[in-house]
């Protein structure tokens, strides 16, 4: 919790415009939105937490659970689409038996569709951990893994 | 001002264009060796940006320097920008004293030992050259065209893209070398607020995301009502799938965007700006944010600049991802820290928007156009373009292309040039058609890539401009799985306020849905059935087009109702014959296996959910079409790869 109160502490004569940064700097310090922390937010800025959670379910960006140690994004730009995406969602699904938005039980690996990350030169994209990794195909896939796994 | 010294001053005034006679000479000196006309040691540049970053940019960065360090040789190396040829990086630069700057493309980190062996012994390794830059002061190099005749830039012309790839997008002093902020510095001493807007509407720019809608027009308005407080908003929150144009020119040129918000900010009499970008771009708020401490380091934003009175502030927000808050009036709403959701227009944001106050909202590649038309004049920038349409459009080309790339072209060249500069499609492949403007864009067929590139003949066409994706597609491309994706990320990105937008996008997807899968039972009803949601997706198309509110949900049925009208006859083949020609409509395939390869191993046969596949051990097997419902287990399983797919 330290690291929160330390952004509430920052923000402390924020008002509602700075909500969204708010909640992206909790994201990033601990990687999704806890429910303490947007009970938190909401004390800070006289909201209910109910309205916090209606704004941050409506954007993409944020997470409600744990991330996995190894996060795994997906593009799903055009491009990507067209060069196969969607077969890459499934290996994922199958290889780490979950579905797209969840973390595996063990807490390594969690799996994300994002909209274009604009690499469509290397399509398909996948980041692992915000590192991207272009030109997957079934054979290099596994490797990339290892070379996350190594960093 | 007070504070900034030395070399600072020197190009402050530079900036000014207040050089006295004594400093004239260094000024000079200096200008000359921030745009490197004389070099003493060897320069390396190496192309950064997110996408380069992909393709590996970074290892080749790691094997200079362990080369530098290896062979102990003395080397400057400078990240610079991309030139926009995606598809080529990573892409070294090598500068050697008194010889042209040289370009070598896909320098992964294994060959700059070979290409640096070469280039700095004065042997050029031909195999990985691309262009050198010209310039009469450099010796060429033999061999090697030039970037100036390569038919890519030959054709384009490069205008908001000038500086991209060239210069060091985290170092304001390679931009202002390049004539940078001076535009800045002759507006705010020497214009009106009025001058300016008039001079942007004497230019003719009209806004690139879309709308096209004329900026000094938009200005004015702002410019005059009385308020205590105006907003200037840069739209960079660039979410149409298969874009990259803005994310290219702000990672590149980042300074660029900055004096054209300054100059757009100080004609409408805003004192605070926001740069609204996607947090997804991470490079690009870096450079962004790098810019703007830079900017404000050198007295070029905050309080009082230049001694003018004008004060401005520039902030960044970055976008949580909605492609909605392209609309300005979501945008607004999530600056204010409310859900994306646009609202009825009018009253306008420019008369009354972020906090109520008047709000301008520019797309980022109109901002990029307003330093240029500062500095030559709109008189210059009338004679670019067609008559309603002036000035270059930025097209980020990908999808079933040789090239992925990045392109500026004057507007009236026709359609067909962006697919031509782009490589074509793959060999053996033929056009299908191109789609522009991503999920709200139609999709245009081949023989209609004459229209020029402007927006009146756009609109007499029917066609949207869109923000400038272009994605090309050939005959692998299945064109209503294309639909169905776009129709996809619609229902995915639809805000929810309107009815039409939020349920019809959810119908339309059904329906397609629905097209493209093997129905339960093969009876002609079932066939009937699906023709009748075709027709039904005409209608609610009208129904979503009239009633939604912003353009999201207007222009949600373009690509599919372009696709309906120029690929009927695809459709009909999903429906009646359940065949998808190119393949993509995973359940619409049959499976098949090779007699020749096949061993009898019946691998496939025992997972076969509908046991489909029949036949006895260590003979060929076979596959009752009746049966199979497309689902590949087969095609997975088998390691002789005999399984395949009509």
């Amino acid at each position: 919790m330290s690291g929160i109160d330390d952004i509430i502490l920052r923000h402390s004569h924020a008002t509602r415009d700075s909500l969204i940064p708010i909640l992206q700097e909790i994201q990033d310090e601990i990687g999704y939105l806890s429910e303490e922390s947007i009970v938190a937010v909401g004390k800070l800025l006289n909201l209910p937490t109910s309205k916090i959670y209606g704004l941050a379910t409506f954007y993409n960006q944020f997470w409600f659970q744990p991330k996995g140690k190894y996060h795994i994004q997906i593009c799903q730009g055009t491009t990507c689409h067209m060069e196969g995406a969607f077969s890459l969602i499934d290996f994922f699904e199958k290889k780490f038996n979950l579905k797209v938005g969840q973390t595996t039980r063990n807490g390594e690996y969690s799996l994300e569709i994002v909209p274009c990350l604009g690499a469509c030169s290397k399509s398909p994209v996948i980041s692992i951990n915000g590192i991207l990794y272009g030109s997957i195909t079934a054979e290099n896939l596994e490797e990339i893994l290892e070379e996350a796994a190594r960093t | 001002m007070e504070k900034i010294h030395g070399s600072d001053q020197i190009l402050l005034h530079h900036v000014l264009s207040k050089t006295s006679d004594e400093q004239k000479h260094i000024t000079e000196e200096k200008i000359s060796m921030l745009r490197r006309q004389t070099v003493s040691k060897p320069i390396i540049y190496i192309g950064s940006t997110t996408s380069s970053h992909v393709a590996g940019s970074k290892k080749t960065l790691k094997a200079v320097e362990e080369y530098r360090q290896e062979m102990n040789v003395d080397l400057e190396i400078i990240e610079v920008g991309s030139i926009g040829l995606c598809s080529l990086e990573p892409i070294m630069d090598v500068q050697l004293p008194g010889r042209c700057r040289v370009s070598f493309q896909k320098v992964t980190g294994d060959v700059v030992a070979t290409i640096l062996d070469g280039v700095l012994n004065n042997f050029l390794p031909s195999e990985f050259a691309l262009a050198q830059y010209r310039n009469p002061l450099h010796q060429p190099w033999f061999n090697v065209p030039f970037f100036d005749d390569l038919p890519f830039f030959k054709h384009q012309h490069r205008l908001l893209l000038e500086n991209c790839g060239l210069i060091n997008p985290e170092s304001i002093e390679d931009y202002i070398a390049w004539g940078g902020y001076k535009a800045f510095a002759n507006v705010i001493s020497n214009y009106t607020h009025e001058e300016v807007c008039d001079a942007i509407d004497k230019s003719g720019l009209r806004g690139r995301g879309g709308g096209g809608f004329p900026t000094g027009k938009k200005w004015k308005e702002t410019l005059s009502i009385a308020a205590n407080q105006k907003y200037f908003i840069c739209n960079a929150d660039e979410s149409d799938p298969g874009a990259f144009m803005e994310r290219v020119l702000m990672e590149s040129d980042p300074h660029l965007i900055i004096e054209g918000i300054a100059i757009s900010s100080y004609a409408v009499g805003a004192n605070k700006a926001i740069i609204y970008t996607r947090n997804r771009y991470a490079l690009t708020v870096i450079r962004l944010e790098k810019a703007i401490q830079q900017a404000y380091d050198l007295g070029l934003l905050g309080f009082n600049i230049f001694d003018s009175g004008f004060n401005l502030d520039i902030s960044i927000r970055k976008g949580p991802g909605a492609y909605v808050c392209g609309e300005e009036t979501a945008l607004i709403k999530s600056i204010e820290g409310k859900r994306g959701m646009p609202n009825y227009k009018p009253p306008f944001p420019s008369t009354k928007g972020l906090h109520g106050k008047p709000t301008v909202v520019n797309n980022v590649e109109t901002i990029a156009n307003v330093p240029h038309i500062i500095n030559n004049g709109f008189e210059w920038f009338n004679t670019i373009g067609t008559k309603q349409s002036k000035g270059t459009k930025l097209f980020s080309v990908s999808g079933k292309v040789n090239r992925v790339c990045l392109l500026e072209v004057p507007f009236g060249t026709p359609l067909s040039k962006l697919v031509e500069l782009a490589g074509g499609v793959p060999e053996g492949q033929k056009l299908k058609a191109v789609q522009i403007g991503g999920p709200s864009g139609e999709c245009i067929i081949p023989e209609d890539l004459q229209t020029p590139i402007d927006f009146e003949s756009f609109k007499n066409k029917g066609l949207a401009m869109g923000a400038g994706g272009v994605i090309v597609y050939d005959d692998t491309v299945c064109i209503i799985d294309m639909v169905k994706y776009f129709m996809n990320f619609i229902k995915h990105e639809s805000c929810g306020k309107c009815i039409p937008c939020r349920e019809g996008s959810q119908r339309m997807l059904d329906i397609l849905t629905a097209i493209s899968s093997r129905p339960a039972n093969s009876d002609g009803h079932g066939s009937l059935e699906r023709f009748k949601g075709v027709i039904l997706l005409e209608s609610m198309a009208e129904v979503m087009r009239d009633t939604s509110l912003c353009g999201l949900g207007q222009t949600a049925s373009n690509p599919l109702i372009s696709a309906l009208k120029h690929f009927k006859n695809e459709f009909e083949e999903h429906i009646f014959e359940r065949k998808c020609v190119a393949g993509v409509c995973r359940n619409l395939r049959i499976y098949y296996i090779d007699v020749e390869k096949c061993t009898g191993c019946a691998a496939c046969a025992k997972r076969c959910p509908t046991n489909a596949i029949i036949g006895t051990p260590r003979s060929p097997y076979f596959v009752v079409e009746e049966k199979c419902i497309g689902c590949g287990i087969c095609e997975e399983v088998c390691k002789f790869s005999s399984v395949f797919f009509k």
